[in-house]
């Protein structure tokens, strides 16, 4: 895997004002590299802001605060012409197959929209290159002229796939691309999306909640929690060796469809709700609800470290200073590595 | 249960009917076919739809194929109640009131339609851009509406006919200018609704310009919305021309119209009431007739209550 | 020892809809014991809400229409009653929680009133006794300070406290039968967590029985005692939590098994491709024939009769027949189990 980064995010920020002296945090200084064609899994609950940074790293909201590089040029630098071509190169799939497909075009004209923007083919060129990206997703070429409203969710999503693959992009944000479709509808779509990556040397945003199916198909994962990224790992260290308090949660929460697994694991149950994001609290982003938390995570937030190679995590369990509690919970055998895998 | 016997052939592994899973089954429907057919099956809608396409037969075919004109004075037949040669009567100047009510229906609706189309028009533009841009644009643009229509249509409808003077022109201007407002409203309510749809925002995405995403997305969803509100724009059009036709300031004699004519009508009503009762009957039905269609209209293309 | 609680058999619903009739539940028959957890496990479309539905008579009829069939509860034929003789039944003998709690309390009345509107129907409460159980039930749910918190509104709660709020009033009259239709489905995965544990741990003191309805194997590996899958309005495998997991019969369980990834283990994704049947023309034969690597022409031409595997478990598929080739469960070659 080429190891350059296509996008480095610094800082990114996105705030809402949703209020009278509401600040709604959406995203509150995320910063990390997405290397050429990989799959980069972002995970959490809702409110963590997960859907709000992959549309703020493609353009679709400005940044409060922070930079987007985009193959070494800013997005926040682009003028109108370069935002345009800026769309050739990064696509996104979205989440409802209902909502995500104009009831009233036809799949020809759903697909080809793009093709038609950027004036890409014409006459029978265009129609032939729909009908070839038709079957790339694996729909019929009959389907060219129905409407949406015909097609089952796998279906639709896969028409969003060839939607966004019809300009040729080198990126894809996913958003929440499966939750929306039955469990074995979603292994269709995803592998189709990893033999398409294949194909087609596409670098993905993976952004979902379900973390099973984010394992599967990621290369890296970063945990967000309430606008922050909390741990960041490959996806097999991630899950053999979570070091965030949240993520050993998470990871807990996971059911797995295996009865003898299940029902033998010890599991973490987090007290209380997600928080919400407007006015957040200074320190740490998890301190209401994490089991380890300290004095000094209510007043100092903590900063995004490497702590081993290509592994960073964002907790003061971690400092220096703190290493007999760590070893303490270490010793106790409490949480770390007790997600039962 | 085992009465059924069973060959070996039967046992043949044949593999997966993939092609055959993937086919839909169903007809494909567009959206207008789709709604037709729900309309279809609202009685009282198909009947309000006949009723309307009979009385606009009649109001363009009943002058044009009468022996006597709408103008014509027969002295001889004054204040005529209904008979064979008169079906509806005959007025105090001998004047047919049959061809009348029908060139008067034929006014009232040529001034109807050209007021909806003109008003229509700036409704939709306007509501498509405030609700397009949002924030500031859109409120002001709305203020605007509100402060006009503090004013109640029908005054407005008399102060600018003593501004501009008379003319079927002048009429026309006068009901699109005040009746654009609830159709802006409409249509900015749905702007704001769809822009928050996903398919919008793949537009944007995919690199959209604002009038593609305002003419290929924005607008064609809420054709459902605008055609209800303009088909009932049309009786409220009507009444409008008859509000100031009754008052003497729409439609002047010798041309007719079913405002004029009830105008005229009501003169009379204590000695020949059949004079208003003919032109205030169609008039009612027309606008009766509309608004079923409306209310059918509205399920028909309302995309939630589609099977 | 086993005492019959509910049961289903041959159910046959249908809906009349323009383009023709949909047959949504095809002959579906399963039972369910006391103090059991039966997870009915499919897809969307398979007809396991309806199923659900019925059951409490629910189903608006026009445009739905059982076709056949019948449900006892207790003994009792609960699909002849009337909707008035219903009413008395829902609530206090069956309670249903659905997935979406936003839209399932009503917006316009405070929490506790609605837990308390129930009581007073089904227990003859007066407005003191009903008001102290809410609150009760509140604490029950694990809603912190439950006598503040009876009087405020849904929107002032957050998406898990609604679900549990949901559970409260379900639960207030102690039903024989609560029926889960994905009740963890548009929830967080650590409420998830939560939920599932206090649906749990209220099993045990209320002793209630539960259906629930999931298209989640891993909740289902979780709490269910026993499982029935369906596809395409009819069950197609049923049997205890091991039968299934460990010693599935059917190719479309199999599938299932192995298009859902696990945390624990990285595997492939074996996807089954295809759709399902559109319900408006289901196929004479079984169902999962168009996406069953197996198929044969038998499997288009007839519905598989039903075969006994060992004890309650029990599939409908030709491959069992003895004229049948030997397949053998592909979950246990790959490891994919």
């Amino acid at each position: 895997m080429d190891r350059s980064a296509l996008i480095n995010v610094v800082d990114l920020k996105k705030h809402f004002i949703v209020g009278k002296n509401m600040v709604l945090k959406a995203v509150d200084g995320i910063t990390f590299d997405i290397f050429k064609g990989e799959t980069l899994g972002l995970v959490g609950e809702s409110g963590c802001g997960k859907s709000t940074a992959g549309r703020t790293i493609i353009g679709l909201y400005e940044a409060t605060d922070g930079e987007v590089i985009f193959d070494g040029q800013s997005i926040q630098d682009m003028d109108k012409r370069e935002r345009k071509d800026f769309t050739r190169r990064a696509q996104m799939i979205f989440q409802d197959p209902y909502a995500s497909l104009n009831p009233r075009m036809t799949v020809t004209d759903i697909v080809g929209e793009g093709i038609d923007i950027h004036e890409l083919y014409k006459g029978e060129a265009r129609q032939q290159r729909i009908y070839q990206l038709l079957d790339l997703v694996g729909l019929n070429r009959e389907h060219a002229n129905r409407f949406p409203h015909e097609f089952s969710g796998g279906q639709r999503q896969r028409i969003g796939i060839a939607r966004a693959l019809a300009i040729e992009p080198q990126f894809i944000v996913c958003d929440e691309p499966i939750s929306a479709l039955d469990v074995s509808i979603q292994a269709q779509v995803v592998n189709l999306l990893q033999d398409l990556q294949k194909q087609f040397g596409l670098t993905y945003l993976f952004i979902a909640h379900d973390l099973s199916m984010v394992r599967h198909i990621s290369d890296r994962i970063a945990v967000m929690y309430l606008g922050a990224i909390v741990e960041l790992a490959p996806s097999f260290e991630l899950y053999k060796k979570p070091m965030h308090p949240y993520t050993e949660a998470l990871l807990s929460a996971v059911p797995i469809p295996d009865p003898t697994v299940e029902r033998n694991r010890q599991r973490i149950i987090l007290k209380g709700d997600v928080p919400s994001p407007i006015n957040p609290p200074p320190g740490c982003k998890f301190q209401a609800r994490c089991p380890k938390c300290m004095e000094v995570c209510k007043r100092v937030t903590p900063e995004l470290k490497e702590l081993e190679p290509g592994h960073f995590v964002a907790c003061h369990l971690y400092d220096k200073e703190n290493q007999q509690i760590l070893q303490n919970y270490t010793n106790k055998q409490d949480f770390a590595g007790k997600t039962g895998i | 249960m085992s009465d059924m016997t069973f060959k070996q052939d039967d046992f043949k592994v044949v593999g997966k009917d993939l092609e055959g899973s993937e086919r839909i089954v169903r007809k494909s429907l567009t959206y207008w076919q789709d709604a037709w057919m729900r309309l279809k099956a609202n009685r009282m809608a198909l009947v309000g739809l006949i009723i309307i396409i009979i009385i606009t037969l009649m109001c363009f075919l009943v002058p044009l194929l009468s022996e006597q004109t709408f103008n014509f004075q027969d002295y001889d037949a004054i204040n005529e109640g209904p008979s064979a040669a008169h079906l509806f009567g005959t007025d105090e100047l001998g004047r047919d009131l049959w061809v009348r009510s029908w060139k008067g229906g034929q006014i009232s609706l040529l001034i109807a339609i050209a007021s909806t189309i003109i008003n229509v028009t700036i409704g939709v533009i306007y509501g498509g851009i405030s609700g397009h841009f949002g924030g500031k644009v859109d409120i002001v643009m709305m203020r605007f509406i509100e402060i006009i229509y503090s004013v109640p249509q029908l005054i407005w409808l008399i102060l600018l006919r003593y501004v501009l003077g008379n003319g079927l022109g002048v009429i026309i201007f006068v009901i699109s200018i005040t009746g654009w407002g609830g159709m802006a409203r409409i249509v900015r309510g749905q702007v704001l609704q769809l822009k928050q749809m996903d398919f919008v925002t793949a537009a944007r995405t995919l690199g959209a310009s604002t009038p593609r995403i305002m003419w290929r997305h924005l607008i064609p969803n809420t054709m459902g919305p605008i055609i209800v509100n303009l088909t009932f724009q049309v009786p409220g059009a009507v009444f409008a021309e008859a509000f100031l036709s009754y008052l003497g300031l729409g439609v002047q004699p010798p041309l007719a119209s079913w405002g004029l004519l009830v105008n005229q009508g009501t003169k009379m009503l204590l000695v020949h009431p059949y004079q208003l009762f003919f032109p205030a009957f169609l008039m009612c039905v027309f606008m009766l007739a509309f608004n079923i269609v409306g209310d059918g209209l509205r399920d028909a293309l309302d995309p939630r209550l589609r099977n | 020892m086993a005492e019959r609680l509910l049961t289903v058999e041959n159910l046959q619903v249908c809906f009349e809809t323009y383009a023709g009739e949909v047959q949504a539940v095809r002959d579906v028959s399963f039972y369910l014991d006391k103090g059991e957890t039966l997870a009915i496990v499919g897809e969307s479309g398979c007809g396991k809400s309806v199923t659900a539905q019925t059951i409490m008579q629910l189903i608006p009829m026009p445009p739905g229409k059982i076709k056949g069939g019948k449900v006892e509860l207790d003994n009792v034929e609960i699909s002849a009653l009337t909707d008035k003789e219903m009413e008395s039944v829902r609530g206090e003998q069956i309670s249903m929680i659905f997935q979406d709690p936003m839209t399932s309390l009503n917006p316009t009345m405070k929490v506790g009133k609605q837990i308390m509107e129930v009581l007073q129907k089904h227990q003859d409460m007066d407005k003191k006794e009903a008001k102290e159980k809410a609150v009760e039930m509140l604490r029950l749910v694990g809603i912190p300070k439950p006598d503040k918190r009876a009087d405020q509104y849904p929107h002032q709660y957050s998406g898990g406290m609604r679900q549990r709020a949901m559970i409260a009033i379900a639960l207030a009259c102690n039903p024989k039968l609560l029926i889960a239709d994905e009740p963890t489905t548009a929830l967080d995965v650590t409420i998830q967590a939560q939920i599932m544990e206090l649906m749990q741990d209220l099993q045990q003191k209320l002793h209630t029985s539960i259906i629930l309805i999931t298209h989640d194997l891993g909740v289902v590996a979780d709490v269910a005692d026993r499982i029935a899958v369906m596809y395409a309005g009819k069950i197609l495998e049923s049997g205890s939590l091991e039968d299934i997991f460990k010693n599935p019969q059917h190719p479309y369980t199999w599938g299932l098994i192995q298009s859902v990834p696990r945390l624990d283990k990285k595997k492939r994704l074996i996807p089954i491709e295809g759709t399902p049947p559109d319900l408006i023309a289901p196929p004479v034969g079984c169902p999962f024939a168009a996406r069953c690597q197996y198929c044969m022409q038998i499997c288009k031409d007839r519905f598989p009769e039903k075969t006994v595997v060992e004890g309650n478990h029990y599939v409908h598929c030709w491959l069992q027949h003895e004229m049948a080739p030997k397949v053998d469960n592909p979950l246990e070659k790959g490891g994919n189990a």
